[in-house]
């Protein structure tokens, strides 16, 4: 099953490579990663989705916490939350494709931030399954370069990760 | 600032080779009378000493190397630390600061190297920081579960020049760090409810109790509850061994008694051992009908390799107390214990006197009786050191221990060459008790030529060389797994020890016939003030027994060349 676990850890020089370390030495699963400090720059927050069972996600949650560099996490699968992943994709838009494009990315809710007489670039917000079913329906004839943050997350209501 | 720390830190010893990068602590030290320095012959051997000082001592080791080549050097002796558990900080010199990434000279991402075999690890980047991150780094290697921890120091931060004010900080907080107390009420009451129903229960103990200091503690549970008791191979020495509640340690080479026990059983109340492949056979294997009690300091090492019924994390020491206190207050009679006793017996009579048969007189000598003579010659009461392979596992079998931080050895790494320098540890921090290295021809000449280092500190250990000229453990799967066929596993020109060890100043010893083994032994160690090395040769056709059938259950034995379970 995939998991979504958020991380706070401290925002010191190779404490991400040591988390990045624990899941190749360990033979975990990395499916995205993104990472930023946050309000307080003392400390960074890591978003990491991995897949696994029972077993290997308790293992995993165990592990991180035992990196001293990590302060606290959560696997936000636990409960309800909200998961996002912003998709920047070039893509060949002349003719009657260029109208198509247009309508796509209007019923996806996308934005078309940058244009050239041959090429749309667009942006687009959402959960993992949306930006794949948007990539699906512009066609892979049409795409040029595709580029994804990787998840990041956050609780829904009153649950929050901090100090 | 690092020597003064040092000393304000209570260190005695520490152990290193110097370098470009280091020598501005090298100056320092010369400078100063409280921390002595160890001059080692290659930096693996440091991180050894410093780690059989640990093992015996309790205390964190101590290592000093220059970067590049001195801090790689260094790593095999920081993996073996790490596998076990040894609280140990390893300074390591560095480039200066503004060459780090250009490919210097003796340049190496040592954090970088060593990230996935130390506990933590820091680089200075200030020197004023340098007496705080080394509070931190003694601090992590020495709480919870212990380990080694790194610590890298570009050269431009001990730069003689500058001048900072040094306080040697008392108290250390880290947000993102605070090592486990007392484990859980409610989990630790499941717990004494299953000893007070179990009818075939079993207490395993590992080395979690030596490093946590609470081999008494479990040795009054064990009485209380009349349990039989087993040890990982890292726990030997928990429990005194020949103690008649002591069944003998488990696992590949474990005994037979212990191996039965533990899959027979119905309940196995496991105290700070994590349950290793060497220690489980095949885990979907693994004691079928018992439920399994897992008390340890780390959550990561609860439920890794096998299910657990009721786990405890905590601090052997707080745990152990709450279950006696508990377990004083309960009522109710627990179950009769003695038709579970009477088959343990039954399983112990079954095999002894029938591993293996001593040789007589002029015979080649058995592994076996050799480690058997050294213990009787010892009086049970010497530090034992050994390298890896037969002779390690024949000394884990023969060499009974009644007290902890006695028996020495790489466990979890298996590191060739560990003995003679971690042997040399131990002898310079207790130079009043009997240390003995139990080595093989293989393993000694991985590190043997700190026997040079012997010589200058004047470090009189006792050395048993078992000499099969082979590589035993090799040879004996290859007899098993490969019909015989040993490839690369004969060791070709041995050197002549004799003149060897001589040419170093010391004394050497050899025995070829059963008949000589007592008396050669006695006079060895009647050189009290001496390094001897006795060279004995043994029988190389020898295999250990019993050996767990790969990928079978626990009581799956091998129990000679011809027989199994």
């Amino acid at each position: 099953m995939r998991h979504i676990i958020s991380i706070l850890m401290e925002n010191e020089a190779g404490a991400l490579s040591r988390v990045v370390g624990l899941f190749s030495q360990r033979n975990f699963n990395i499916e995205t990663l993104n990472v930023a400090p946050t309000d307080d720059p003392t400390l960074s927050r890591l978003t990491v989705t991995t897949v696994g069972d029972d077993r290997i996600i308790e293992q995993i949650t165990k592990q991180l916490n035992k990196l001293i560099d990590v302060v606290k996490l959560v696997d936000l699968t636990e409960g309800q939350h909200i998961e996002r992943e912003m998709l920047l994709v070039k893509v060949k838009a002349v003719g009657a494709q260029r109208a198509e494009v247009k309508r796509t990315t209007e019923i996806f809710r996308g934005q078309i931030i940058d244009v050239t007489p041959s090429i749309y670039t667009i942006q687009l917000a959402g959960d993992a399954g949306k930006l794949d079913a948007f990539i699906n329906a512009l066609g892979s004839n049409t795409l040029l370069e595709v580029v994804r943050t990787g998840v990041s997350g956050i609780a829904r209501g009153e649950k929050v990760l901090s100090l | 600032m690092i020597t003064r720390f040092l000393a304000d830190e209570g260190v005695e010893y520490m152990y290193g080779y110097p370098g470009g990068a280091a020598l501005h602590i090298y100056d320092a030290i010369h400078r100063q009378d409280k921390v002595h320095h160890v001059l080692v012959r290659h930096e693996q051997a440091a991180t050894h000493m410093a780690d059989g000082y640990a093992r015996a001592t309790g205390k964190p080791g101590v290592v000093l190397v220059t970067s590049g080549p001195g801090a790689t050097n260094a790593v095999t002796g920081i993996a073996t630390a790490y596998m076990d558990s040894i609280p140990m900080v390893v300074l390591c010199g560095q480039v200066m600061s503004h060459l780090i990434g250009e490919d210097a000279f003796q340049e190496t991402d040592i954090i970088g190297v060593t990230r996935p075999i130390v506990k933590h690890s820091f680089s200075i980047k200030h020197p004023a920081d340098i007496p705080m991150v080394l509070k931190k780094a003694f601090h992590i290697a020495t709480t919870g579960r212990p380990g080694p921890v790194v610590v890298d120091i570009p050269k431009d931060m001990t730069a003689p020049t500058e001048k900072y004010e040094y306080v040697y900080p008392k108290k250390v907080k880290m947000r993102s760090y605070t090592p486990v107390g007392r484990g859980h009420s409610g989990q630790i009451k499941k717990a004494v409810d299953l000893m007070q129903k179990a009818k075939r229960p079993i207490l395993f103990g590992g080395g979690g109790l030596v490093l946590g200091e609470s081999t008494e503690l479990f040795q009054q549970l064990a009485k209380k509850l009349n349990f039989p008791v087993t040890t990982s191979l890292m726990g030997i020495g928990a429990y005194p061994q020949t103690d008649k509640q002591s069944i003998g340690w488990l696992g590949m080479h474990g005994s037979f008694e212990a191996n039965q026990a533990m899959h027979h059983s119905d309940l196995v109340v496991c105290i700070g051992a994590r349950f290793d492949d060497r220690a489980t056979n095949n885990t979907a294997k693994f004691c079928p009908t018992a439920k399994i009690v897992h008390v340890d300091v780390d959550p990561s090492s609860i439920g890794k390799t096998i299910r657990v019924d009721v786990p405890i994390v905590g601090t052997a020491k707080s745990v152990l107390e709450d279950m006696l206190s508990l377990l004083d207050e309960v009522e109710g009679e627990r179950p009769d214990l003695s038709e579970w006793w009477k088959q343990i017996e039954d399983w112990h009579a079954s095999r002894t006197g029938r591993l293996y048969e001593p040789a007589e007189e002029n015979e080649a000598m058995k592994p076996q009786q050799v480690v058997e003579a050294v213990w009787k010659v010892t009086k049970g009461q010497a530090y034992v050191v050994t390298d890896v392979g037969q002779h390690q596992m024949f000394a884990a079998q023969y060499y009974l221990f009644d007290k902890p931080n006695r028996w020495i050895t790489s466990g979890g790494l298996g590191t060739m060459g560990f003995g003679l320098p971690a042997a040399m540890g131990v002898k310079l921090n207790k130079p009043d008790e009997e240390v003995v290295l139990i080595t093989g021809e293989g393993s000694f000449q991985m590190m043997m030529q700190e026997l040079s280092t012997c010589s200058q500190y004047g470090i009189p250990v006792k050395i048993i060389n078992l000499n099969n000229q082979s590589l035993g453990m090799v040879r004996q799967w290859q007899d098993l797994n490969y019909a015989s066929r040993h490839a690369q596993s004969y060791v070709e020109s041995l050197p002549d020890f004799q003149k060897l060890v001589e040419s170093y100043g010391h004394v050497a010893m050899k025995i070829d016939k059963a008949d000589d083994l007592d008396a050669v032994l006695e006079k060895a160690f009647a050189l009290k003030d001496k390094l001897v090395f006795v060279d004995v040769y043994v029988d190389p056709r020898e295999h250990v027994y019993p050996m767990q059938v790969p990928q079978g259950s626990m009581k799956d034995m091998l129990l000679s060349k011809t027989e199994r379970t």
